[in-house]
C-alpha cells in the first residue's frame, strides 16, 4: 500500500468535496492601461501583453507594456505631484488618505483575493487570510506614522526623499505593493510602482482604490511591463530612491547601476532559509511549521524555510512524519477553499524548479515527491522533499523558489549554526525547541534578518523584515521601515 | 665631528591580527611632512596584506560581537586613555602631516580622543535606541535588535586623525571588526593609534590597519566578497563611485558622505548594523 493509499484509507471519510470560490467575483476587465497622473491610459507604443491564470493557462486580461517614454511620463507625474501637492500636504492629511486606502482594501478584500489567486496561482485560502488582510494592515499601520515622524527616532522633522521607484515581485503582488507604497507615502514621498510582469492585476485594482480614496493625482503611478520597464525606472535620472524586491541577481545589477548616482537604494532579495529542528521540539507543531515554512505559497517565498536542519537523534522520525504529511497536502485548483498548494506562477519558474530538482537527484539526494494528481493544464509541481542532502548540493545552496525542501542533519547546536550560516544569503531562519535559552543562543548567532522560533512565515506590519548579506539591505515594516523613505 | 645624537628612525608598520608586520611584499614608501620634509618610512601594503587583514577581521568578529556591550565600551574607553597619555606625540604627527601649528593639532587630537570616549559610551545604548519590541497581532513576543554587519572596510580617510577615528569607531562600537586603509600621504597618526589598541585590550584582528597606495588597495577591499560594509568617505567622488560599484558585487552596505550634512554620526551608527527580528511563540 502506498503512503497515499494509506493516508486515504485512514482519512477516507475526510476527503473534501470541491468548494470553489467564484472567479466572477474578480470583475476583471478585458484590458488595463497604465495608471499615470491619476488615470488609466494606453502605453505610448500601444503595446500590450497578456496576463494569464497559471492554473489553467487562460488569458485573464491584456495589460499595457510601458517603455521608457511611459516611465518618464510616470516619473514626471510623480515629481509634479511631489513638488506641487504631496510635499505641501500635512502629515495628518497623508495619514487620513492612507487610512482611507486601508479601509477600501478591506471593503474590496473578497474581490482582491480572487484577483490575486487568479493572477498568481496561490490558494484562495492564503490570498483571503494572509495577503489581503496583511496589505490592509500595512496601510493602517503606516497611516498612523504619517503625522508622527518627529517621534520616529530620526531627529526632528525628517524629510522625505522625493520620488520613489518601486519594483515588486510576483509572489505576493498586492502585499508587496502595500509594503512599498504605505511607508513611502507616510514619509511624504510620491511613487512610481512597477508590478511584476506575470502578476499586474491586483496593483491595477489598487489603482482603482486610490481613485476611490481621491488620493491626489500623480502621488502614486503604476507602470506595468517586463524587465525593460523596471530598468527604465532604475535608470531614470529624476528618481530619488529605488526600492526593489526580487532576485539577488537582479538586485546586484540594480546596486551596480545606482551605486554611482544620487539614488538611495533598499533591496529585499533572495534567501535560503534554514529551519532548525532540535530533538526536544514538540513534533506535531514542528511538522506543521516545516510544512508551512516551505509549502506556503508553493514555496514562492524569499524567506521560505527551504533547508531543514534536523538534529540526528530525531531525523528518521521527522522525515517519516514529513513525507506522510506531504502526501496529505491538497494540490490543485487555487480557487478551491480547501486547496493547500496551488499553481506555480509561470512556465519559466516551473522550468527552474524542474532543473534544480533534477540536480538534486543527479547529485545523489533521495527524492520523495507527493503522489498527488496534478491538473492537466497549467503549471504544477508536486510537493517534494529531498533527504540525504549535502551542503555542497545545488539544492542546498541555490534558491529554488518552489515547493521543494532539502533535509540535512546536525548533531550539536554549534553545527546547526555553522550549517545555517553557510550561505551567502541571510534573510530568515527558524528554530524549533522547547528550551528558551538554547533558542536565544542560536538566534544570537544566526546571520539572518528574521528569526522565527517555534513558528515560521509570520508577517506583521509592526515587525521589521529584510535581509543581511546578499539577501539585501533595508527593512520593511515597523519604525525601521520608515528609514528607507526618509533622508536620515 | 658633532656629538649630536643620531636619532633612531622608526618604520611605521601594518597592523594585522594584533601584530605589526611589514608588508608581505617587502615594500615600503617614504612619507613626507606637509612641507615636504622626510617624515618616515611606511610599509607599503599589498593586495595580499589586505586579504590577510580581512581574514583576521572575519575571524575576530564573532568574539568581538559576543563580548558584552559593556566590555566593548571598556575596551574603547581604554583606547581613549592610551591616546590621552600619548597626546603630545599624536599632536606632533598631526601637525607635521597636515601642516598645521601645534595649537591646532592639539585641538584636533583632543577632539579625536573625546570622540573615542563618545563612542565608548554608545556600545551599550545602540540596542535600546535602534531596537525594540514590536506589538505584532498575535501570540508572539517579537523584538528587533541591531547586530553588526560583520567586517567593515574603511577606505582612505585623508584627514589624518579625526576622520580616521570617526570612520573606525562607529562600526567598531556596534560590534563590527574593521580593516582600515590609512591615509596614503598622512598615515602616521593612524598607525600610532593602531599601536595603542594593543595596550587597550582590543582582541587581535578587531582593528586592522593597512598603509600603502589607496589606488592599489582600495579596489581590493571594495571587491572582497568577505567584506560586508564599506566606508568610502575619504576618497574623491569619482573614486568613491568606482568603489561603490565594486562593492555592489557582493551587495555591500556602502556609507558615503551626503551634501550639506552637518552631523552624520547617527547615520554612521546605523550604516553598519542590521536589524535582526526574532519572533517567539507565547503559550502555556
Amino acid at each position: 500500500m502506498s503512503d497515499r493509499q494509506l493516508a486515504n484509507s485512514q482519512l477516507g471519510s475526510l476527503e473534501y468535496d470541491p468548494a470553489p470560490e467564484s472567479a466572477a467575483i474578480a470583475k476583471l476587465k478585458p484590458s488595463y492601461g497604465l495608471f499615470i497622473d491619476g488615470e488609466f491610459s494606453d502605453a505610448a507604443s500601444h503595446g500590450q501583453f497578456a496576463t494569464i491564470n497559471p492554473a489553467n493557462e487562460e488569458t485573464l486580461s491584456m495589460v499595457a507594456q510601458a517603455n521608457a517614454v511611459d516611465v518618464d511620463r510616470a516619473v514626471v507625474s510623480a515629481r509634479h505631484a511631489y513638488d506641487k501637492v504631496w510635499s505641501k500636504t500635512t502629515g495628518a492629511q497623508r495619514s487620513k488618505y492612507l487610512f482611507r486606502i486601508a479601509r477600501l482594501i478591506q471593503e474590496r478584500s473578497r474581490e482582491l483575493a480572487v484577483v490575486e489567486t487568479l493572477d498568481n496561482g496561490k490558494p484562495i485560502r492564503e490570498s483571503r487570510d494572509v495577503d489581503i488582510p496583511l496589505a490592509a494592515a500595512h496601510f493602517f499601520y503606516y497611516a498612523g506614522w504619517a503625522d508622527k515622524l518627529d517621534h520616529a527616532g530620526f531627529g526632528p522633522n525628517p524629510k522625505p526623499l522625493g520620488v520613489a521607484g518601486q519594483i515588486i515581485p510576483w509572489n505576493f503582488p498586492l502585499l508587496m505593493a502595500a509594503w512599498k507604497l504605505a511607508p513611502a507615502l507616510a514619509a511624504g514621498n510620491t511613487c512610481v510602482l512597477k508590478p511584476a510582469e506575470t502578476t499586474p492585476l491586483s496593483a491595477l485594482v489598487l489603482a482603482e482604490i486610490l481613485q476611490q480614496a481621491e488620493l491626489p493625482l500623480g502621488v502614486v503611478n503604476i507602470v506595468t511591463g517586463d524587465g525593460s520597464t523596471g530598468a527604465a525606472l532604475v535608470d531614470h535620472p529624476d528618481v530619488d530612491k529605488i526600492a526593489f524586491t526580487g532576485s539577488t541577481e537582479v538586485g546586484r545589477m540594480i546596486q551596480q547601476r545606482t551605486a554611482a548616482s544620487h539614488k538611495h537604494l533598499t533591496l529585499e532579495l533572495g534567501g535560503k532559509g534554514a529551519n532548525i529542528v532540535f530533538d526536544d521540539a514538540p513534533i506535531d507543531e514542528m511538522i506543521e511549521g516545516i510544512i508551512d515554512g516551505i509549502f506556503f505559497n508553493q514555496g514562492h517565498v524569499c524567506c521560505a524555510g527551504s533547508r531543514l536542519l534536523v538534529q540526528e537523534s530525531v531525523a528518521d522520525e521527522v522525515l517519516r512524519r514529513l513525507v506522510r504529511r506531504v502526501e496529505q497536502l491538497r494540490v490543485g485548483d487555487p480557487l478551491d477553499k480547501n486547496t493547500d498548494v496551488g499553481a506555480i506562477n509561470s512556465a519559466a519558474q516551473l522550468l527552474r524548479i524542474r532543473e534544480l530538482t533534477a540536480f538534486g537527484e543527479s547529485e545523489g539526494a533521495t527524492r520523495y515527491t507527493s503522489s498527488c494528481e496534478l491538473p492537466q493544464k497549467g503549471y504544477w509541481f508536486a510537493p517534494t522533499v529531498f533527504a540525504d542532502v549535502a551542503q555542497s548540493h545545488r539544492i542546498a545552496r541555490e534558491e529554488i523558489f518552489g515547493p521543494v525542501l532539502s533535509v540535512l542533519t546536525f548533531r550539536t547546536p554549534e553545527e546547526a549554526v555553522a550549517k545555517a550560516n553557510n550561505t551567502n544569503y541571510g534573510l530568515a531562519c527558524g528554530i524549533w525547541s522547547e528550551k528558551g535559552s538554547r533558542t536565544l543562543w542560536v538566534a544570537e548567532r544566526l546571520r539572518a534578518g528574521v528569526i522565527w522560533a517555534n513558528t515560521y512565515n509570520r508577517f506583521d506590519p509592526t515587525s521589521p523584515f529584510g535581509g543581511m548579506r546578499e539577501s539585501g539591505f533595508g527593512r520593511e515594516g515597523g519604525r525601521h521601515g520608515l528609514e528607507a523613505y526618509l533622508n536620515v | 665631528m658633532s656629538d649630536a645624537r643620531l636619532d633612531v628612525r622608526k618604520t611605521y608598520k601594518l597592523l594585522i591580527n594584533g601584530a605589526y608586520p611589514r608588508s608581505e611584499s617587502g615594500r615600503s614608501y617614504e612619507v613626507t611632512s606637509a612641507k615636504g620634509a622626510f617624515l618616515a618610512n611606511v610599509a607599503q601594503g599589498s593586495r595580499k596584506d589586505v586579504r590577510d587583514a580581512v581574514s583576521a577581521a572575519r575571524a575576530a568578529q564573532a568574539k568581538w560581537w559576543n563580548a558584552t556591550a559593556y566590555n566593548r565600551g571598556q575596551v574603547i574607553y581604554r583606547l581613549a586613555e592610551m591616546a590621552e597619555s600619548r597626546r603630545d606625540e599624536l599632536a606632533e604627527h598631526v601637525a607635521l602631516a597636515e601642516g598645521v601649528n601645534v595649537r591646532t593639532s592639539q585641538k584636533k587630537v583632543s577632539a579625536s580622543i573625546d570622540r573615542i570616549v563618545w563612542y565608548a559610551g554608545w556600545t551599550d545604548k545602540v540596542a535600546q535606541v535602534l531596537g525594540g519590541t514590536n506589538p505584532v497581532a498575535g501570540p508572539f513576543f517579537n523584538f528587533s535588535i541591531p547586530v553588526p554587519s560583520g567586517v567593515v572596510g574603511v577606505v582612505g580617510v585623508q584627514e589624518s586623525l579625526e576622520g580616521f577615528v570617526e570612520a573606525i569607531m562607529a562600526p567598531l562600537c556596534v560590534g563590527n571588526t574593521v580593516v582600515a586603509l590609512a591615509s596614503e600621504t598622512r598615515p602616521t597618526p593612524a598607525v600610532l593609534l593602531g599601536e595603542m589598541t594593543s595596550a587597550s585590550d582590543f582582541p587581535a584582528g578587531v582593528l586592522n590597519i593597512v598603509t600603502g597606495l589607496t589606488s592599489e588597495l582600495a579596489p581590493v577591499l571594495a571587491a572582497h566578497e568577505d567584506v560586508d560594509g564599506l566606508d568610502i568617505c575619504g576618497v574623491t567622488r569619482d573614486a568613491a563611485d568606482e568603489l561603490a560599484v565594486l562593492g555592489a558585487g557582493s551587495i555591500k552596505r556602502v556609507f558615503r558622505p551626503r551634501e550639506n550634512e552637518t552631523d552624520s554620526s547617527l547615520r554612521r551608527l546605523r550604516a553598519f548594523v542590521e536589524t535582526s527580528t526574532v519572533w517567539h511563540t507565547i503559550g502555556q
